[in-house]
């Protein structure tokens, strides 16, 4: 974990509503980990003063990259930064993925808009290839479906609308994939990231099909290093449960350690 | 040039700590700022047993501010031992432990158990959170209940006693001089104060809790009157606080009357605030030709 001020390399609108920006961050970028995040200043966001959390993207030689999208006043703001300007950044956050091994479980991943974001760096950094199922309300929403192929990993898509693959939830092929008869040797396990009603459904479908499951979780945050309790979920204990920071004992969570009666 | 101020018997090497709450039990940020420049580190507020706290959202931001209903989640008094007392012990800076509990007899017990434990700095009487339904502001906004938690935590200590006040009063002097009796060695100055925001879309509040407690910079003019009305009351030290995001906000809080100062909400979003305060103090006792800080302490001229 280091805070520094980086310069940003670029800033630029992917689809819609999503943008990419690359950040020069040399000491920063060799530390991180599939699933961690970034906790980002905005400088020019004056009665706004709070960082914002994304997950981080990509890792390319000095620079690390985030996907995100503009749903209010910080990531508005952001979108408005160029390059060569400044950003403060505490990184890498977080208990990230378990990453898959050669010859292992086989890794099906699961992402619910820009919850892609998260998975791609798991994805490259695993020796074991697996599939990747992305669902979204439409196209535009369906987010570096081609980086994942790239990676040789097999992509299957759902959206609500039907206007790209399959129509409906990305639940849907993944229950299908799971349903499918395969080689009782190799088991599978779950990785996800997107909206929690998304992975509490995950979290269901791995407990029926008794894969283990791992599940990035999408909380409202403030410090992001853990002293204020703000993104706390609750996690079973040997006594019965407690809540834990999504910032520092997560994001990521075994998902039979959370207790979802307890949540809102 | 000198910057340390006394508490009580608390020495610090400066005016500087953080806020009950804004900096978890100081490990956390020790891999982003020394925390051996702090004057003190005050943790986050212990009772006796664990607490799970509130459900979530707890926080959120407001203009220049934000609201939070954290309920005061921590690991109790063993639990704090075990975990975070060997690291914070080994640090040249004192340790603040803020305390707090549902009954009297509770504060009491948790002051007598840190005045066992050895090393403490001193204990910060929490006797103002707004967002528990036992204890916390209960025994702040009421005169006999504030003597008596005061008095009973003083028959069982010798540690340094920080009363830590509600700003939910009419007017603060009469509860000043109430702590100032009852045996406290100082004052803490203030606590946040009760607000609520709502989703218009949604038509919830934004917390869980329905209210909260308002603090960041939104809340500083108001704290800078409360510490001001307190040191006319009272002549015991004020560590002020209440929404200090840089240095010049930390020398109006000294000029008010504060002896001492803490940061807090801004360790959220800038964990450097505390070191650049005490640098900006410094440079600004440099530029005024100050040599002891405890020159600033109540040095407004209001004319009066």
């Amino acid at each position: 974990m280091l805070e520094q001020t980086v310069t940003i390399v670029a800033n630029e609108r992917d689809t819609d509503s999503y943008f990419r920006l690359v950040l020069s961050a040399p000491q920063i970028a060799p530390l991180i980990q599939p699933g961690q995040f970034a906790h980002v200043r905005i400088l020019p966001l004056k009665d706004a003063l709070l960082r914002r959390p994304f997950s981080i993207f990509q890792v390319m030689g000095d620079t690390f990259s985030i996907l995100y999208k503009t749903v209010g006043k910080g990531t508005d703001a952001l979108s408005r930064m160029r390059a060569d300007q400044e950003l403060s950044v505490i990184a890498p956050l977080g208990h990230g993925f378990t990453v898959p091994q050669l010859g292992g479980e086989i890794p099906l991943l699961v992402a619910g808009g820009y919850g892609m974001a998260a998975m791609f760096l798991l994805a490259q950094r695993s020796p074991q290839k697996g599939i990747v199922f992305v669902g979204g309300r439409r196209r535009v929403d369906i987010l570096c479906e081609k980086e994942f192929a790239a990676l040789g990993w097999e992509v299957r898509v759902a959206t609500e609308d039907g206007s790209h693959g399959e129509k409906g939830l990305v639940t849907q092929p993944l229950l299908a994939e799971l349903r499918t008869p395969h080689s009782a040797l190799r088991t599978r396990k779950l990785f996800a990231c997107g909206p929690t009603p998304m992975l509490k459904v995950v979290g269901k479908i791995a407990e029926d099909f008794r894969v283990p499951a791992e599940l990035s979780m999408d909380e409202h945050m403030c410090c992001g290093v853990g002293v204020c309790l703000t993104c706390v979920i609750p996690v079973k204990t040997d006594g019965g449960w407690e809540y834990q920071r999504t910032c520092t004992e997560g994001p990521v969570f075994d998902s039979r350690q959370i207790v979802w009666e307890a949540t809102k | 040039m000198n910057l340390s101020v006394q508490i009580g018997k608390l020495k610090m090497q400066n005016p500087v700590t953080v806020a009950s709450g804004t900096f978890g039990y100081g490990e956390e940020y020790s891999r982003l700022i020394d925390l051996n420049q702090l004057g003190a580190i005050t943790v986050k507020g212990i009772r006796l047993n664990p607490v799970r706290g509130n459900p979530t959202p707890r926080t959120a931001e407001v203009a220049s501010g934000m609201l939070n209903a954290i309920g005061l989640q921590g690991p109790g008094v063993d639990g704090f031992i075990q975990k975070y007392w060997p690291f914070l012990r080994e640090l040249k800076v004192p340790t603040i432990i803020n305390i707090w509990g549902t009954t009297v007899e509770e504060y009491a017990e948790v002051a007598r158990r840190f005045d066992a434990l050895g090393g403490v700095g001193a204990l910060e009487l929490n006797v103002s959170c707004p967002n528990i339904k036992e204890g916390g502001a209960q025994f702040g906004t009421d005169l006999k209940l504030l003597a008596q938690v005061v008095a009973a935590c003083r028959k069982v200590t010798t540690l340094p006693l920080i009363t830590k006040m509600s700003p939910n009063v009419v007017s603060i002097a009469p509860f000043a001089k109430a702590a100032e009796d009852s045996g406290s060695d100082a004052l803490a100055i203030t606590n946040s104060y009760p607000a609520m925001a709502i989703d218009i879309e949604t038509r919830k509040p934004r917390l869980a809790n329905v209210t909260g407690g308002l603090t960041g910079s939104a809340i500083k003019p108001i704290a800078i009157k409360l510490v001001w009305d307190a040191a006319q009351a009272v002549k015991i030290p004020i560590v002020g606080m209440g929404g200090i995001q840089n240095p010049d906000d930390a020398i109006e809080f000294l000029m008010a009357g504060a002896t001492a100062v803490a940061v807090g909400t801004a360790n959220f979003y800038e964990p450097q605030t505390p070191l650049q305060v005490i640098a900006g103090i410094r440079e600004f006792m440099r530029r005024k030709k100050i040599r002891d800080v405890r020159e600033i302490i109540g040095s407004v001229q209001t004319g009066k």
